[in-house]
């Protein structure tokens, strides 16, 4: 099987408004030539570009085609998108490199959430039928999942608020919310979702991200300590909700378990991408006792849609990049309620 | 000049209608009649709404079961501050809902007043709309309590099972022009046009891009550019469109500025149809000065200038 590492990760400033455009050629150019810098590459270096991003998010029609232009794609590029966090054009990404087509790729994700009104833009997700046109947003869906679960004694308003200080504190440089945060203020403050207050969920956060990718000797390269990606699978539960239990994710347990050949023992570092924080309790659940969950302070101090779980492949990775760690694990979502869910295990060699 | 971009609300609007085929069409049939319909699946369990497909067998659908209008809160969230198009206008809960014969939950709202009279395990039941077309808000949302209504009994003749659903979207964004186009849109108010360029050795794009497509290099630098070019292509347009503000046929034309290095789209006006030409010469006409704004129709269209055609190798590239 081909060696395939993750060598470079870049991301713009978690902010609650950009006042760049929502096609994101604001925030990516600088993480392009942040990555061509670090890496000494340039263009024509990159043997596939692949984008996550939505055109609901924008608002327009063709986002990712304008964001093309912070790449500059004459001579023409060899290129693809998803509408789908940019984790999951890291997965096509991948792909393309174990065809052995190309030795290396830019996959990068962006959203600029502050422009339209984001939880009523993610009811669009749910089923077009019978759900969406009730305009269930999507704090009141995780409410309700957050209530599910301390119903079943899987975890209360205290545990919830624990993950939020620990997020808070870990907070990265480019995060868009930082500080300490006292437990028992959080407690007394009002419900905006109840049971879920707003240390609870992630902030609306416009950003964007990026990640090179390079197989075998090219890796090695490029970077003195590549993030070597030993497992990377994604997997779905049932979009119905109202028919599963809402205080698992099955499809994050057994994409774990099949990215990271079963031993999850000895991963030391986990970033998960959890907007809210019961959903994190959810996901770290199935991690061992010792793992360093979220070090970067994951989704709740800077949620940039459709670049959020990239970003916690990127920062995995990082952790590979500076010795930190020797085998890690990212995690992104899509979709409601945790229901579609990528790992990847990455490992120092 | 001052350039914080320039920003303006957008409005997406559409009415989205969809087939419901077999299955939903059933649930929507019945909720039509004050029913609440389940599909048993081939695991014994009846899901609320029916699923199109069994998961388990990948089969159809079949086995439609009346469930009650009334069950029990499974889980709930409280909305403090309704956004429009949710089902009601005052606080309320999204709750999901196992109405009695279910085994799975519905999501709707619940109109208790206040989240103190909310709890899991309450009863509920549904309070159905005065004019039922077959469509999820037939159940305009659920009310505390038990319920009595019984469905209308017989079918209705005159009613033809449910096809078709229509749900409106609306969504309201804050839209963001570039900085370039930003500066391009202060200068057309101005009644100048300007593109943008990396450096002296650069394409000149009008609009102004963010970034060279060429090489990725921000297009830093600005240039003005005069209001008179060179028709490159064309066509004439003899189709009608909803929305059409000039009567056919006429002509769109792309128009080559002097001194650019691509071409935009315009009309073409003060020209029969028959004697555009690719090469013509042409000028901008100007709206009145005191109807500009921060747009390209402040030109009003191109007109032809009258000097001979440009000669071909001065726009071969920019077709």
């Amino acid at each position: 099987m081909t060696d395939i590492a993750v060598v470079g990760f870049a991301q713009a400033p978690n902010v609650a408004e950009t006042a760049g455009t929502t096609n994101g050629v604001e925030m990516l150019v600088p993480c392009f030539q942040q990555l061509y810098s670090e890496l000494g590459i340039s263009k024509s270096d990159i043997g596939f570009w692949c984008s996550g991003s939505s055109d609901y998010l924008a608002g327009r029609a063709f986002s990712f085609i304008s964001a093309i232009d912070a790449i500059g794609a004459v001579p023409p590029i060899n290129e693809s998108h998803v509408e789908m966090d940019a984790a999951w054009a890291f997965y096509e990404a991948w792909i393309k490199l174990m065809t052995g087509e190309v030795e290396t790729a830019l996959v990068y994700g962006f959203g600029k959430s502050s422009a339209g009104t984001l939880a009523k833009v993610l009811a669009l997700q749910l089923d077009p039928y019978l759900v969406a046109p009730l305009w269930p947003d999507s704090l009141s869906l995780a409410g309700i999942q957050a209530r599910a679960g301390i119903d079943a004694g899987k975890w209360d308003e205290r545990a919830m608020a624990e993950v939020a200080v620990r997020n808070r504190a870990n907070a990265h440089p480019l995060a868009q919310l930082t500080g300490v945060l006292d437990i028992d203020e959080l407690l007394a403050a009002d419900y905006i979702a109840d049971p879920l207050r707003a240390h609870d969920c992630a902030p609306v956060t416009d950003g964007a991200s990026a990640i090179v990718l390079a197989a075998g000797d090219r890796a090695r390269s490029l970077r003195e300590n590549p993030a070597w990606i030993t497992g990377i699978e994604h997997l779905v539960d049932s979009p119905n909700f109202g028919a599963r239990d809402l205080t698992t994710a099955p499809s994050a347990y057994n994409a774990a378990l099949k990215a990271s050949g079963g031993d999850l023992s000895s991963i030391s570092a986990a970033e998960l991408h959890a907007p809210f924080t019961h959903q994190e309790l959810i996901l770290s659940e199935w991690l061992p006792g010792g793992t360093t969950v979220n070090p970067s302070g994951g989704t709740l101090v800077g949620n940039a849609m459709f670049s959020a779980g990239l970003e916690r492949i990127g920062h995995a990775a990082t952790r590979i990049f500076d010795g930190k760690d020797s085998r890690v694990l990212a995690h992104a979502t899509s979709g409601p309620l945790l229901q579609q869910n990528l790992v990847a295990v990455m490992e120092g060699k | 000049m001052v350039n914080t971009p320039l920003s303006a609300p957008l409005n997406n609007a559409f009415d989205y209608t969809r087939s419901v085929g077999p299955t939903i069409g059933e649930f929507l049939t019945g909720l039509r009649r004050k029913q609440i319909i389940g599909g048993r699946g081939s695991d014994g369990r009846v899901y609320v709404p029916p699923p199109e497909f069994d998961s388990a067998t990948k089969e159809p659908t079949t086995d439609f079961v009346d469930v009650g209008s009334s069950g029990t809160v499974v889980s709930w969230s409280w909305v403090p501050v309704p956004y429009e198009g949710q089902p009601l206008d005052h606080p309320f809960a999204f709750a999901l809902i196992q109405l009695d014969g279910a085994d799975t939950a519905l999501l709707h709202a619940v109109d208790a007043g206040s989240s103190a009279n909310m709890s899991t395990g309450m009863r509920v039941h549904a309070r159905w709309a005065e004019d039922r077309v077959g469509d999820i808000h037939d159940v305009a949302f659920f009310e505390p309590g038990e319920g009595n209504d019984q469905p209308d009994s017989g079918s209705d003749p005159g009613a033809e099972p449910v096809a078709m659903i229509t749900t409106p979207v609306r969504l309201q964004y804050t839209h963001s022009a570039s900085a370039e186009e930003s500066y391009y849109l202060r200068g057309l108010a101005e009644g100048r046009i300007l593109g943008g360029r990396t450096d002296a050795e650069g394409k000149v794009y009008v609009p102004p891009r963010g970034a060279s497509p060429t090489d990725g290099r921000p297009t830093a630098e600005q240039v003005e550019l005069p209001d008179t070019g060179t028709v490159t292509t064309f066509c004439i347009v003899n189709v009608p469109f909803l929305g059409q503000r000039i009567k056919p046929p006429y002509i769109a034309a792309y128009v080559l500025l002097d001194g650019a290095d691509i071409a935009f789209l315009h009309l073409i006006l003060e020209c029969e149809p028959a004697e555009v030409r690719m090469g013509m010469r042409v000028a901008a006409k100007w709206k009145p000065r005191e109807e500009w704004g921060y747009t390209l129709e402040n030109i009003e269209y191109f007109r032809p200038t009258g000097e001979p055609d440009a000669d071909y190798d001065t726009y071969k590239h920019h077709l």
